[in-house]
């Protein structure tokens, strides 16, 4: 092979004590796509935002073209002709197209005077080499977000750059426009450009990509030829065998009860045909990659964002949710994923944040609280749960993440919920405090509770749930039981386009 | 992840639409008026309220450019009144030409706009919070300059008819519109230029656009952004010239909620309060509805008392006009 345009060895990177990266190594080739895959949390923004100067690493060598760099900032790395497109777009709507691609940098006369023309005229030019046919002169806004995508592919090309990055770049587009971005990345591969596609579409590899390099749990693992490997091969490298060994707990099954139905719920383009179930003392997991809708499917039905069609049924009877407060009516709470913004009123005590669902239940005649049942109610809670605090009047903000958890738990609990929404669980809580998360759960199910958990960590989903649903861009992929769910087995109906649910697995019995 | 589908262009969404609606809404007033009352239509009466138009005008074209970035500023009344009372006190009571005095009470604008910026895009203050501050600053310190006293301009006769005097008069008989008027419409092609025309007009859309991604371009944001507000102020201190000269004196009072009128005047005329859009013209048609619409209730002998009620009620209209476009995106 000639030498790599890009080469980065022993790379590692810390955040605050916790290995990100720890001895990665990433090798691109002009004129190559180089697709980077692994599961959440495997590293692979993170060692692309290395190589584009968006954070610093804290040792191993960068390489371009043989050379050793530095690229302390993103200034340095489009210097260099390394261009990253993030998955969020960094686009401003109200210009036009080719306001946004020169922005910064506009031709100016006598320093102050902008010449748009020229830079339509540009602009029209580089479309005309991606054999593309936009409009300059378009606003940004007025973009399909796969012309929006173009636009910044052609920005980077602007800079001529040698080295794309691209995280993520189909995750919101439809296959037509997935085909019209493959043609422009094979194009400038043609022209030699290295490209990095990180990507959680399995399938897409094969299409697009020349090799394969697979992380897992911050650390490199191998690169392969994509052509002369499976797709199962990779997912196997992906998700590996001996990251946790924590015996699954499978607390005694449910009663066939059906506590929460859910049919045919749809929500513009992020929610297609959603049905399952959820039986009494049950945890149904919902497994799935980042954006493959599972929030959305907890938030729609607790009422917290609109949808287009569905119906909800608790206990048997048909129920309207198109509010939290309907919702929480009809006994359903919902755990935020983001703790700190939806779960907690974090500058107030302990005590308000676990009454606040329901203090309707403590006002006594003229319409106060009644501080003493509060309190005592506060205490049971907090004494039951094994909160950790100096006091109930503690400000909810200096508790650990465990700690803040379990106030949102008692939260839910004295407000009367049975069916209780966990969206990431133990996002942000250590070790210790998960295992008592993890038989918090437990016991709430044995209690009669029912929980629908979502969770991006597979060993916890496998761990907890009687149920696993996997969920891929809005649709249900497929519903295993406890005892045909693998890392595997999730992993492959997470990353299954299309919602064809594969005969060999167990798909719920039909119950829609 | 928020991820919209394809934005489809209408006219009816689209920026100049609102621009449309507020012409079109103009118009009506007028006719509206002109058939209610036959005291409106009548050339003095035009002159009246374009005369009322020039002040809240020129203040509302450089409300538009910060609103436009995606701020606000909410101190634009207040610093007219310091730099008014400044233009007076260089004027009158320092005895500067008139010329470096008006060009005084233009800078001291100018200065409270950029201090406005600082504290907005270096001390990282919300610009709501930052311009109230200089709302009462300014207020206090034009109370405090001229001693609680308007300064009158009878030394220098001159000063009032640069305002009231008419050269268009001079040049078509009969049609007498005071130079104030012709500042205003002088100003406005000014703004529209440099909205439309400069790298300045550019990032302002930008950055109310998309504040991060224009940083991640490589442009100074900051500085940009002290540039808005220190223009803001600039305009601001015209006003302040204008008012000064119209009145013939500098009223230490007057100017507090004017920028309540600018910022209505902005958001009538289309530009929209999240930023990234707006149009010089639209903030000109925007003025004149709400002069027009203070004119003709006034000619009707609606009590001033409702005058308000109706007038703020069209703004709140407008803007959720503007919610209704928006939420059809």
């Amino acid at each position: 092979m000639s030498e790599p345009l890009v080469l980065m060895e022993g790379i590692v990177k810390s955040f605050s004590g916790v290995h990100a990266l720890n001895q990665c190594r990433f090798e691109l080739q002009p004129g190559e796509i180089h697709a980077l895959v692994g599961e959440n949390g495997a590293g692979k923004s993170t060692m692309m935002k290395i190589l584009s100067g968006v954070y610093s690493k804290d040792a191993g060598k960068i390489y371009f073209k043989g050379k050793e760099v530095e690229i302390p900032n993103p200034r340095a790395a489009q210097h260099l002709g390394i261009s990253i497109i993030h998955q969020e777009l960094n686009l401003m709507n109200h210009l036009t197209i080719a306001q946004n691609i020169f922005i910064g940098r506009e031709p100016r006369t006598a320093k102050i005077i902008l010449n748009d023309d020229e830079i339509n005229r540009k602009t029209a030019e580089l479309f005309k080499s991606m054999h593309l046919a936009l409009d300059p002169r378009t606003k940004v806004a007025d973009l399909t977000v796969a012309k929006q995508q173009m636009v910044e592919i052609a920005k980077s090309l602007s800079f001529n750059s040698e080295v794309l990055i691209m995280d993520e770049p189909t995750a919101a587009l439809t296959e037509s426009e997935i085909d019209e971005l493959f043609n422009i990345i094979r194009q400038l591969r043609a022209k030699g450009v290295g490209i990095v596609h990180i990507s959680h579409r399995l399938e897409e590899l094969k299409q697009i990509s020349d090799r394969v390099t697979v992380m897992r749990d911050g650390q490199y693992i191998d690169t392969v030829k994509t052509s002369e490997t499976s797709i199962d091969k990779i997912i196997s490298m992906m998700v590996g065998r001996t990251i946790y060994e924590t015996s699954p707990e499978l607390p005694e099954n449910p009663s066939q009860e059906v506590v929460l139905e859910v049919k045919n719920l749809q929500q513009g383009s992020l929610l297609k045909d959603i049905s399952f179930s959820l039986k009494k003392g049950e945890i149904l997991g919902f497994a799935g990659l980042m954006g493959a809708g599972r929030t959305e499917v907890a938030r729609a039905i607790f009422g917290a964002d609109p949808y287009d069609a569905g119906e909800f049924y608790v206990k048997g009877k048909r129920v309207q949710i198109h509010s939290p407060q309907q919702a929480v009516q009809h006994g359903i709470g919902y755990l935020s994923e983001d703790r700190k913004r939806c779960g907690l009123t974090v500058g107030m005590d302990v005590k308000d944040n676990i009454v606040l669902a329901s203090l309707k239940k403590f006002l006594n005649a003229i319409g106060w609280v009644n501080m003493a049942q509060t309190t005592l109610t506060a205490q049971k809670y907090a004494q039951s749960l094994n909160i950790k605090t100096p006091s109930l009047d503690q400000k909810v903000k200096f508790l650990s993440g465990g700690n803040q958890q379990k106030v949102v738990i008692g939260k839910w609990l004295v407000a009367d919920t049975e069916i209780l929404i966990f969206d990431e669980p133990t996002r942000g809580i250590d070790v210790g405090a998960k295992s008592e998360i993890y038989k918090l759960l437990n016991d709430l199910t044995r209690q009669g509770k029912s929980i629908i958990m979502i969770s991006s960590e597979l060993p916890e989903v496998l761990r907890m749930s009687h149920r696993v649903v996997v969920m891929c861009e809005g649709r249900i992929t497929g519903i295993l039981n406890a005892g045909d769910a693998t890392q595997e087995s999730i992993m492959k109906l997470a990353t299954q386009r299309g919602g064809i649910i594969s005969t060999n697995l167990i798909p719920e019995a039909g119950r829609a | 992840m928020k991820i919209e589908a394809v934005a489809r262009k209408s006219l009816f969404r689209s920026d100049a639409m609102q621009r449309l609606l507020a012409f079109g809404a103009l118009i009506i007033l007028f006719v509206g008026f002109s058939i209610a009352s036959p005291y409106f239509l009548t050339f003095d009466n035009v002159i009246g309220i374009l005369l009322a138009t020039a002040v809240n005008g020129i203040l509302a074209l450089g409300v538009t450019f910060v609103i436009i970035s995606g701020g606000i500023d909410l101190s634009v009344g207040t610093v007219l009144t310091v730099s008014a009372v400044m233009t007076g006190v260089f004027i009158t009571n320092n005895h500067w030409p008139i010329w470096l005095g008006m060009l005084g009470g233009i800078l001291t604008g100018g200065l409270a706009g950029f201090v406005n910026g600082v504290v907005i895009a270096k001390m990282k203050i919300p610009p709501f919070i930052a311009t109230l501050g200089m709302l009462n600053v300014t207020k206090g310190l034009a109370l405090v300059i001229s001693g609680l006293k308007p300064i009158y301009f009878n030394d220098t006769p001159i000063f009032r008819s640069l305002a009231m005097d008419s050269i268009i008069g001079q040049v078509i008989p009969k049609l007498d519109i005071p130079n104030a008027v012709l500042v205003l419409f002088m100003a406005a092609i000014i703004a529209n230029l440099i909205l439309s025309k400069t790298v300045f007009g550019r990032y302002n859309f930008a950055i109310g656009s998309n504040e991060e991604a224009t940083r991640l371009s490589g442009v100074n944001v900051d500085a940009w952004k002290i540039g808005v507000y220190t223009l803001c102020g600039l305009f601001a201190g015209l006003a302040g010239v204008v008012i000064a000269a119209r009145l013939n004196s500098a009223q230490p009072a007057l100017g507090a909620g004017y920028e309540l009128d600018a910022i209505a005047a902005t958001v009538i005329g289309g530009t929209s309060l999240s930023g990234g859009e707006g149009s010089i013209v639209g903030t000109v048609i925007g003025a004149f509805i709400i002069s027009t619409l203070t004119n003709g209730l006034r000619i009707l002998s609606v009590p001033q008392e409702l005058q308000l009620v109706v007038t703020g009620c069209i703004v709140v209209l407008a803007v959720y006009a503007d919610i209704l476009r928006r939420r059809r995106k």
